[in-house]
């Protein structure tokens, strides 16, 4: 589909979710500067448009892979904030009873397939749910998300050949935003489109700016359709940016100032904002609603996560096994 | 004598091979210069040494193995850094098929002097991915070494020894130890594998402990000293070869053993160490050996839970009571 036939409603509910990633990434970003978020954290801010760009071509029944960096996943999948941010800090009423935290959540009821830390480990994951997806003889597709550093797992070309010599329904998502911690690409690839790797593997494979939503949704939506009609699956990659540090300690000072200043410039919320008031799609007032809306509930998020117990201890024990 | 903190003291036993040695080369993930490893015991090598020989490599911890067997067969000696001890699961192929075996198997002619440098342990909320102690594992591979260092003097003598060794190492870090601080002298040395300290001396009770445990357990002898007894602590300081001698001459005088260690207990570090003393010293032993340990499940995120699993002061004291 060209999004320029997109409805009017799809385009809002597009900017309504990647600005409820971006501020729910900076409650999260502020709760952690206050102490209240245990471990880690590796948010999502400036990759939004990936995200919400390919879960808006999926069905509730398609299922997602995600990685360290997978809040804005898991709210582009359509999960439930107050768990999430639950989760996030460690309560008993997160998605994962406090067990897993920001690196892992899951949520399977809506085939979000989970959030792995080890860096690369949910490719062949993706791959295993598009087999199960053959067998079972549905028409669901898997979209599969990862990083540039993970294109350079063994994992990452083991499952693109294996999905693309048994012609499975995933969409291999790489979000390319340059950096692998402070590794930028140039120093682990002799490569500047990871797209180019498809070819190895017999599958199509486009590079899409991934600042802009409509780009990564065209893309998605072609791949997607390949995919359920039993076309085998597709490379894309996101060409993208994260505006803060790998990690909560990290300044991030290897990314030149430029180079940071430049892609600020390309922020995809504001890209799609400013699509929307200049095509007359909608009028300023009612993005306002919208921001406004979405803030309420990221507060009632926060304020269901905040009232929430911790677990029992003891019940670090139980989930072991079934 | 000066003190500097456990990071410090790997970096210098880093900074000295290098020196010493041209052989010498480090590889891993965010080691150099943009990051200087993730816990920073890398930091301002590679502006020493250059990107050569402090380099960067892509997320491919098996390739990473790999390559350092390959350059060690031929030649050189790497140490190579896992980012986090789980992720040495991702590389085991290259530790436990190729560089444990590739002396054995090929009849003795080759030789693989690499170090495989990895922190673990949990205490920092991250949970199941990046918060095990799985020394355990490496213990089991015939072909490797294993070493455990507890203080920064341990961690420098244990470093240059296994860099200067001609066999595979995994050389076990622990994450909270990077900031703690401990004498080192500035002058050179290095401390074989295989030989146990006694952390602490004692007549009553003797505990084994590794890594952060150690410190733990030295917490735990401080208080049952309060209360008259007293704990002999010993640090066995590499994992394999293991120093039975001593662990057992420990045994022998106190008749009373608990082994701590923050892996899970089955089939773990404690294990080991518990069947040794059962087969070597049973009729010394005075009582029931006590394991302290993980109990078998996963590292979970939150506080609470976290803590639960992670084997305490607390915990040892109890089974220091439990053997009296
Ligand atoms: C297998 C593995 N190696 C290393 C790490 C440590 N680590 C966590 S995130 C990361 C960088 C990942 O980069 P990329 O895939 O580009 O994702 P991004 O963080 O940029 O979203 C690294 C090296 C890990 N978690 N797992
Ligand atoms: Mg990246």
């Amino acid at each position: 589909m060209h999004t320029a036939d997109l409805p009017k409603e799809k385009l809002v509910e597009m900017y309504r979710l990647m600005l409820k990633i971006r501020l729910f990434e900076e409650k999260v970003f502020e709760l952690y500067a206050q102490n209240l978020v245990p471990g880690t954290i590796h948010l999502y801010t400036g990759q939004e448009a990936v995200a919400v760009g390919v879960c808006s071509t999926l069905r509730k029944d398609d299922y997602i892979t995600s990685t360290h960096r997978g809040h804005g996943h898991c709210i582009a999948k359509g999960a439930d904030i107050k768990r999430v941010m639950a989760e996030i800090l460690g309560k008993k009423t997160g998605y994962c009873k406090g067990k897993g935290g920001s690196m892992h959540i899951a949520d399977f009821s809506i085939g979000m397939l989970g959030a792995t830390a080890v860096v690369g480990a949910g490719i062949p994951i993706a791959v295993g749910a598009g087999l199960s997806v053959r067998l079972r003889k549905t028409d669901q597709v898997v979209a599969c998300f990862f990083g540039d550093g993970a294109s350079n797992q063994g994992t990452f070309h083991e499952s693109i050949n294996m999905a693309a010599v048994w012609r499975l329904p995933v969409i291999f998502v790489c979000e390319n935003n340059l950096y692998a911690m402070g590794t930028r690409q140039s120093v682990v690839m002799a490569i500047e489109n990871i797209s180019d790797r498809a070819a190895a593997y017999g599958i199509p494979g486009v590079t899409v700016d991934g600042n802009d939503v409509l780009a990564v949704y065209e893309a998605t939506f072609a791949a997607v359709e390949r995919a359920r009609k039993g076309g085998g699956p597709t490379l894309i990659e996101c060409k993208t940016y994260r505006h803060r540090g790998h990690s909560r300690v990290d300044p991030a000072k290897y990314r030149p100032k430029e180079e940071v200043a430049a892609w600020l410039a390309r922020d995809p919320v504001k890209r799609l904002k400013e699509k929307l008031l200049q095509s007359n799609v909608v009028a300023e007032n009612m993005l306002e609603q919208i921001e406004k809306m979405v803030s309420a509930e990221i507060e009632e998020a926060l304020k269901y996560a905040l009232e929430s117990p911790y677990p029992a201890p003891e019940e670090a024990l139980e989930d072991v096994y079934v | 004598m000066r003190k500097i903190t456990y990071r410090e003291a790997l970096r210098e036993a880093l900074r000295e091979e290098m020196r010493r040695d041209p052989s010498v080369f480090l590889l891993g993930e965010d080691i150099g210069r943009y990051w200087g490893g993730a816990f920073k015991v890398t930091d301002g090598l590679a502006e020493e040494f250059g990107d050569e020989r402090v380099r960067d490599t892509p997320i491919s911890e098996n390739a990473i193995i790999g390559v350092a067997v390959g350059a060690a067969i031929t030649g050189m000696r790497p140490v190579a850094e896992i980012m986090f001890g789980d992720l040495a699961a991702l590389a085991m192929d290259q530790i436990a098929n190729q560089a444990a075996k590739i002396r054995y198997m090929f009849g003795g002619q080759a030789k693989a002097p690499l170090v495989v440098r990895t922190p673990f342990g949990a205490g920092v909320n991250i949970a199941s991915h990046h918060s095990q102690s799985l020394e355990a594992w490496f213990m089991h591979v015939p072909g490797l070494h294993v070493a455990v260092p507890s203080t920064p003097y341990d961690a420098k003598g244990l470093l240059k020894a296994a860099i200067r060794g001609n066999n595979p190492v995994v050389f076990c870090e622990h994450k909270l130890l990077y900031p703690v601080e401990g004498e080192v002298p500035e002058g050179e040395y290095t401390i074989p594998f295989g030989v146990a300290d006694v952390k602490r001396e004692g007549e009553d009770v003797t505990v084994v402990a590794t890594l952060y445990m150690v410190h733990k357990a030295l917490k735990a002898a401080e208080k049952m000293a309060d209360e008259g007894i007293s704990v002999e602590v010993v640090d066995p300081r590499t994992l394999a070869p293991l120093d039975k001698k001593t662990i057992i001459g420990s045994v022998k005088k106190t008749g009373r053993l608990v082994v701590v260690s923050e892996d899970c207990k089955t089939a773990g570090v404690t294990a080991e160490i518990a069947a040794i003393a059962a087969e070597e010293a049973i009729d010394y032993l005075d009582a029931p050996i006590k394991r302290v340990a993980e109990p078998d499940t996963p590292i979970p995120f939150s506080p609470p839970l976290e803590q639960y699993v992670i084997p305490d002061e607390k915990a040892i004291i109890k089974a220091i009571k439990e053997v009296l």
